[in-house]
């Protein structure tokens, strides 16, 4: 195993530079960005759209930018200074592509071995067969992609980019249509992979669990630009942009007004400005530096409310707030459920909390957040 | 009653050659209308689907006039053997060529524009080289519309007409195809020799054609791989 120190030396980190601009038929989409990513896990956060797949063509060298530079170390992969563009295939980067783009007519063995032409024959079988072990998957080696479950493709996809040794590797949502048992699985592999082979890996993914289970470095994507960096706890536990908090799982969003500072309470009272002037909302939050009359953003996670039917007394959540139920949703296993009280807000039950309490749309409802379960956000 | 065995060779002769030449020369042309992003493809593409539409007459017209004595190619082709191109089997093998490329060409590059973009950037990524990369999974991945093609080109070279009598006559064993043939038997009024050979040509083509869509439809590209290994 190479030594730690060693393995940040600067012959290993990928440092890109990148504008492209996609024509789209309302507004042109344009990729601007600018980051280096250390060995180890940098996870690419954002909304679909925002450009991480584009982001990763360009690195790979499928998508040429209009303008930048991209390197690993001292190995230029692209420079529109110079006009110089390192061909796909000589640059060395293990890309999975989202749909894995396994070669359906080649088996498990021969779709490993595929990156290894230009060794003998008896040291691709050796390496491919080591890497099958390594994800446990040796089994498999003589069947067709279509043959395989899910994730045993997810793992013959990373094996066949991991057994060439890449100098960066980009996985594109690797895990996005699996169970959370194979997921952590296939994470525990991933990770172990990278103890042995310090490269930096830019992982793209849009679940918060992934982001928190991987992210060393986290860059949150908007719109072709980077929006935020920084771990995973900086970036996701203290939001301090909208998008931020919606890719963190705010359900609710709102925006507020500051409406009165109770210092000796550690609270502040904000008031939401979607709520119709007769029929006010008022949230108690906690306590930010700020001023009356302050305009910022209030998130609040579904599954942070309660839903009482009678209105609850001796709680020690300080907002408690009548609402009408309107209307019921099964996710899966959770039932979001939209509650009218002056403001829309979206909160989620068990199966078993809807029926235990007979909720049913037009239900008088009281919604109880706690105050530190108000998120405040700058505008 | 007599079927003319002699014109059977011959056509069966000109055929392969016809599918093996458009065989070679339809993967790359093929390959360039499938993954060119040339402005101007469209007026390629239109040129190798002109055999087509174009009245047989026209196209074997043109061909006289390229490959007689007096054009640049029918004097090289001279110099070379020391015969003309017109009425001769090379001739024949030429226009036949040019006659039924769109039959070799557009399913070859119907199959190749079907083909998942993301295997060959997968294939990319893993340091395959292009040729490499059409060699190992493009060529494999089109193998129905590759015998589709071949199957088309043999079956309409079988079954030309026009073309050959303009550039090829009718000289027994020589340019005296099937068809060309079959024309003779009904001049003469030879009703029964016309239908014993119509209907072998007839019987031969819906064969060839009935294997390959036969093939095909059993195992469609997809399906095909999940058939499991073969040990």
């Amino acid at each position: 195993m190479p030594d730690p120190a060693e393995s940040n030396s600067p012959n290993q980190i990928l440092s890109a530079r990148i504008r492209k601009v996609l024509p789209a038929a309302k507004q042109d989409f344009t990729l601007d960005v600018e980051f280096t990513a250390v060995p180890g896990f940098t996870v690419l956060f954002g909304p679909s759209g925002s450009g991480k797949t584009t982001l990763l063509d360009c690195i790979a060298g499928l998508t040429v930018p209009d303008a930048g530079r991209i390197s690993i170390g001292p190995r230029v992969l692209f420079d529109s200074d110079r006009a110089f563009e390192l061909p796909v295939a000589r640059r060395s980067v293990g890309y999975v592509l989202q749909d894995l783009a396994l070669f359906p007519h080649l088996t498990v063995e021969e779709n490993t071995e595929y990156g290894l032409a230009h060794l003998p024959r008896s040291e691709r079988k050796a390496r491919a067969k080591e890497i099958l072990q390594d994800f446990g998957i040796e089994h498999l080696g003589t069947r067709r992609p279509a043959q395989v479950s899910g994730g045993e493709r997810q793992r013959v996809a990373l094996a066949r980019s991991l057994v060439t040794d890449p100098c960066v590797l980009l996985l594109d949502e690797p895990l996005a249509a699996l169970d959370v048992a194979t997921k952590s699985k296939i994470l525990d592999d991933l990770r172990r992979w990278n103890r042995d082979h310090r490269v930096p890996i830019l992982y793209v993914t849009h679940s918060r669990e992934e982001v928190m289970a991987l992210g060393e470095r986290v860059l949150v994507m908007e719109n072709g630009s980077i929006i935020a960096q920084g771990t995973p706890h900086e970036v996701l536990r203290a939001p301090l942009q909208e998008t931020v908090a919606q890719l963190a799982g705010f359900e609710n969003i709102f925006e507020a007004t500051v409406e009165s500072i109770h210092e000796e309470r550690g609270t502040m009272i904000c008031r939401l400005s979607q709520a119709d002037a007769t029929r006010p909302v008022l949230l108690e939050t906690p306590l930010i530096r700020a001023e009356a009359g302050l305009q910022l953003s209030v998130g609040i996670r579904a599954g942070d409310i309660l839903l009482a039917i009678s209105k609850p007394e001796g709680l020690s959540a300080r907002n408690v707030i009548a609402g009408r139920l309107q209307s019921l949703d099964r996710r899966d296993m959770i039932i979001s459920a939209r509650v009218d009280c002056g403001v829309e807000m979206q909160v989620h039950l068990t199966l078993a909390a809807r029926d235990a309490l007979q909720l049913a749309p037009g239900r008088d409802v009281w919604l109880v957040i706690k105050t530190h379960s108000c998120h405040l956000m700058q505008k | 009653m007599s079927v003319d065995w002699q014109a059977f060779r011959l056509t069966v002769e000109l055929a392969a050659i016809v599918s093996v030449v458009l065989f070679m020369a339809g993967l790359p042309l093929a390959y360039w209308i499938a993954f060119s992003r040339w402005r101007w493809k469209f007026i390629v593409e239109a040129l190798v689907a002109l055999p087509i539409v174009l009245p047989p007459t026209v196209l074997g017209f043109y061909l006289l006039v390229a490959l007689g004595s007096q054009s640049p190619v029918g004097r090289w082709w001279r110099s070379w053997t020391g015969h003309t191109l017109a009425f001769t089997f090379a001739g024949l093998v030429i226009g036949s060529i040019v006659y039924s490329l769109p039959f070799a060409v557009q399913p070859f590059a119907a199959s190749f524009s079907s083909i998942d973009r993301k295997l060959l950037s997968a294939s990319a990524t893993l340091g395959a080289s292009p040729l490499r990369g059409f060699f190992r999974v493009v060529l494999p991945l089109s193998m129905p519309g590759l015998v589709t093609g071949v199957a088309l080109a043999f079956a309409h070279t079988m079954g030309e007409f026009g073309v050959v009598l303009m550039i090829g006559g009718n000289i027994p064993g020589v340019t005296r195809t099937v068809s060309i043939s079959i024309y003779d038997q009904v001049e003469a009024a030879n009703y029964a020799s016309a239908n014993a050979m119509a209907a072998l040509l007839l019987a031969f083509c819906f064969v060839v054609l009935t294997v390959v869509y036969g093939l095909n439809s059993r195992t469609p590209s997809r399906k095909l791989w999940m058939l499991g290994p073969i040990e």
